[in-house]
């Protein structure tokens, strides 16, 4: 099979995570996400260490992976609180800015 | 050259008593008029003493300079604060102190049912110190702090009863037209810098030697247009009838005796600018020979006893200035005239304030008649210096006014010719009017009110009526035997008796002449004022009637200069709010609309701002591969 192939899903997982992020409004979606555009650059990461013949895409994904990993932690947190106090999941209502 | 100590007393004293009058404020009420009159006498007394003093040097040394301090030191623009006393100053100090205290003295009687009386008299002194400063400063500077230390006394004291709008107008008028002239000293001033680099009265004339012509006639024009705005010459003279609003003291010591013959004054300083440029000193005779003649037919057909008194003052400094232009031999005999000037007008300005104190302020002459039976002294006083101005022997004008035809005459040419010829004329009418105003106040029948009481004045106001009245048929023949003015002035106007040589007429044929043109004004003047209506006739001449306006200089110059700037500042204010404001407020508005459409980028909404960044990386990445294809 053709390694750029991976390439390609990379790609298309990236995509399907941005717009995810953009149109989505809850939270949690969007976190999942963001998740999915980290992923989608480790499975880059890792395709271009295969094409290259040495590990430096891997170590790089294991720091997104390490990464990834806190910022669950933060962000999940995040939202959390949120929803403790506005009783809503939905990152529009979290607007504080007149309008 | 010689340094005194005492100079400085003659300006720091009046100056000093017009500060302390002012702010001490009602406190001095009780005092105020004592203390301003005994300022003013010893100012005089020091005067008196000075030119003793001056007597006893001779040569060069009678001159006498003290320098007060440094007072601008830029560069090469070095000018002290410096008095300089010569043999011209003298004259005017003792004239302006001398002339000053008698009506310090008039006005004490004059002023004592004003309630303002003590400012007057601290306006009076702030004006004998500008006054003062005017002909002892030493440069074309200090020369001018006076000269506007004077505008500023005279707006004051013209507009000494402002509560009435006509007055206070007025006093701005003759600010105004004050200040058009002062343009022209200044720029003098400068012009002076540039060309000597100096403007010490010393330094320009060593430089004028050396000048150029065109420098030189700017100059003289500069310091002509200077000239006709302080002293009322054409065709800056119409504020001088308006300035009659002032208090009568007032019009006599400012408006005739000093601050109007700053101007000659002036002429007579810079006589090395105006003897080495034969344009300039044109310019000056056809000035004064416009003014002596529009002065005279204006007083032919004023009612007003002090505007025909002050249209004959503008008249009288025609002359004097006329005789400035003439060259060397004239500026001793303008002097004399503005001395001889001084006593007399002061003296009938005097007297119609005395027949106004005594007829309830009224100034219409056609409301006098028949005074001389109820008001002897003043009529008396009055008629010397009538007699005076005329210019019949012995009397004062007629050695001063004699001497000016003469010297008309003299002037060579045609000029000569015509010139001689206009101050013969001038005499005349001059003789009319002074008749018209004699016969009109002191002869005839009364045609007063009857409720007018008129009255003798007071001592305290005829005794400085009758002193003047002495200088008036004295003064002349004092100054004129043995030609004492002309020899004493000699150092300071170059006077090189290189033009006696050749007289046109004989002296004592001008003499006649003028007698006799000056006895057809006066026959005619007498004959024609038998009988005087109360009421101003409206079928008369239609230069009577130009006379009346003024001879139209103050609708020309409502029509030329007024109204056009008047268009010209509506037309700037007009830019000004709505270019320059608009400019202003384009850029204000456009900063608005900007901000608040950009405004709407910050919405608070996550995914907006993840969009954006999202395009931006895109754009990005697009970029770079645009440059790297």
């Amino acid at each position: 099979m053709d390694i750029s192939n991976y390439i390609y899903l990379s790609a298309i997982l990236f995509t399907i995570g941005a717009i995810g992020v953009v149109v989505r409004r809850n939270a949690i979606v969007v976190f999942m996400c963001i998740e999915l555009m980290l992923n989608a650059a480790n499975l880059a990461f890792v395709t271009f260490s295969r094409i290259h013949g040495n590990l430096t895409g891997q170590v790089m994904s294991f720091f997104t992976m390490v990464v990834a990993a806190c910022e669950v932690v933060v962000g999940l947190a995040i939202i959390v609180t949120i929803y403790r106090s506005r009783r809503s999941a939905s990152v529009d209502d979290a607007s504080l800015l007149k309008r | 050259m010689t340094t005194s100590t005492n100079l400085v007393y003659l300006i720091a004293l009046p100056l000093f008593s017009s500060g302390l009058l002012l702010l001490l404020g009602r406190k001095a009420d009780k005092w105020g008029h004592i203390f301003a009159t005994l300022v003013s006498g010893s100012v005089f007394i020091i005067g008196i003493l000075e030119f003793f003093a001056m007597q006893g040097r001779e040569g060069e040394a009678r001159a006498a300079t003290q320098k007060l301090f440094e007072w601008i030191s830029v560069g090469s623009f070095q000018v002290d604060a410096a008095l300089l006393l010569d043999q011209l100053s003298i004259c005017f100090v003792l004239l302006i102190s001398g002339v000053g205290t008698l009506i310090h003295i008039y006005s004490i009687a004059y002023m004592s049912h004003d309630r303002d009386r003590r400012r007057f008299f601290a306006y009076l002194n702030l004006f004998i110190a500008a006054m003062l400063l005017l002909v002892l400063g030493d440069s074309y500077l200090n020369l001018y702090v006076g000269w506007e230390g004077v505008g500023l006394a005279s707006y004051l004291l013209i507009g000494f009863w402002n509560q009435k709008p006509a007055y206070a107008t007025a006093a701005k008028k003759a600010f105004v037209a004050n200040r058009v002239g002062d343009v022209g000293l200044s720029l003098a001033i400068m012009i002076a810098f540039t060309q000597f680099g100096t403007v010490t009265f010393a330094g320009v004339k060593e430089g004028a030697s050396g000048a150029s012509a065109g420098a030189l006639t700017a100059i003289g024009a500069m310091l002509l247009l200077a000239a006709a705005g302080k002293s009322a010459q054409f065709p800056l003279q119409s504020w001088l009838g308006d300035a009659m609003a002032g208090p009568t003291p007032v019009s006599a010591l400012i408006h005739a005796a000093t601050m109007v013959t700053a101007g000659v004054y002036l002429i007579t300083r810079s006589n090395f600018i105006f003897d080495a440029s034969p344009t300039a000193q044109l310019m000056v005779v056809v000035v004064g020979a416009i003014t002596l003649l529009f002065g005279a037919l204006i007083g032919t057909a004023k009612d007003d006893i002090k505007k025909a008194l002050a249209a004959s003052t503008m008249s009288q400094i025609g002359y004097m200035i006329l005789a400035t232009g003439l060259g060397p031999v004239g500026y001793a005999f303008a002097i004399m005239h503005l001395i001889t000037h001084g006593f007399f007008k002061a003296g009938m300005f005097l007297g119609a304030g005395s027949v106004m104190h005594g007829m309830n302020d009224e100034v219409n002459m056609r409301r006098y008649g028949g005074l001389r039976k109820m008001m002897p002294i003043t009529a008396a006083t009055f008629g010397l210096g009538y007699l005076a101005i005329l210019g019949v022997p012995p009397f004062a004008g007629f050695y001063s006014k004699d001497k000016i035809i003469e010297t008309a005459f003299d002037s060579g040419g045609v000029q000569g010719v015509l010139l001689g010829s206009i101050t013969l004329l001038g005499a005349g009418i001059t003789a009319f009017y002074m008749t018209r105003v004699m016969v009109l106040t002191f002869a005839g029948t009364k045609r007063w009110d009857e409720n007018a009481h008129p009255h003798e004045s007071p001592f305290l106001m005829w005794a400085p009526m009758a002193v003047l009245a002495v200088g008036s048929v004295a003064s002349g023949f004092l100054l004129n035997s043995g030609s004492a003015l002309v020899n004493w002035l000699e150092p300071v106007v170059n006077e090189n008796h290189e033009h006696h040589a050749g007289h046109l007429l004989p002296p004592i044929v001008v003499s006649i002449m003028a007698l006799t043109v000056v006895a057809i004004g006066v026959a005619i003047a007498v004959l024609k004022y038998r009988t005087v209506p109360a009421v101003a006739p409206e079928d008369v001449l239609g230069i009577t009637k130009a006379a009346r306006k003024d001879l139209y200089q103050d609708s020309f110059n409502e029509a030329v200069f007024m109204r056009p700037g008047q268009k010209l500042t509506a037309g700037l204010v007009n830019t000004d709010y709505k270019v320059i404001d608009g400019l202003v407020r384009l850029v204000g508005w456009i900063v608005q609309i900007s901000a608040s459409s950009l405004r709407n980028i910050q919405n608070g909404f996550v995914r907006s701002y993840a969009l954006i960044m999202v395009l931006g990386v895109l754009a990005l990445v697009a970029a770079v591969w645009m440059v790297t294809l």
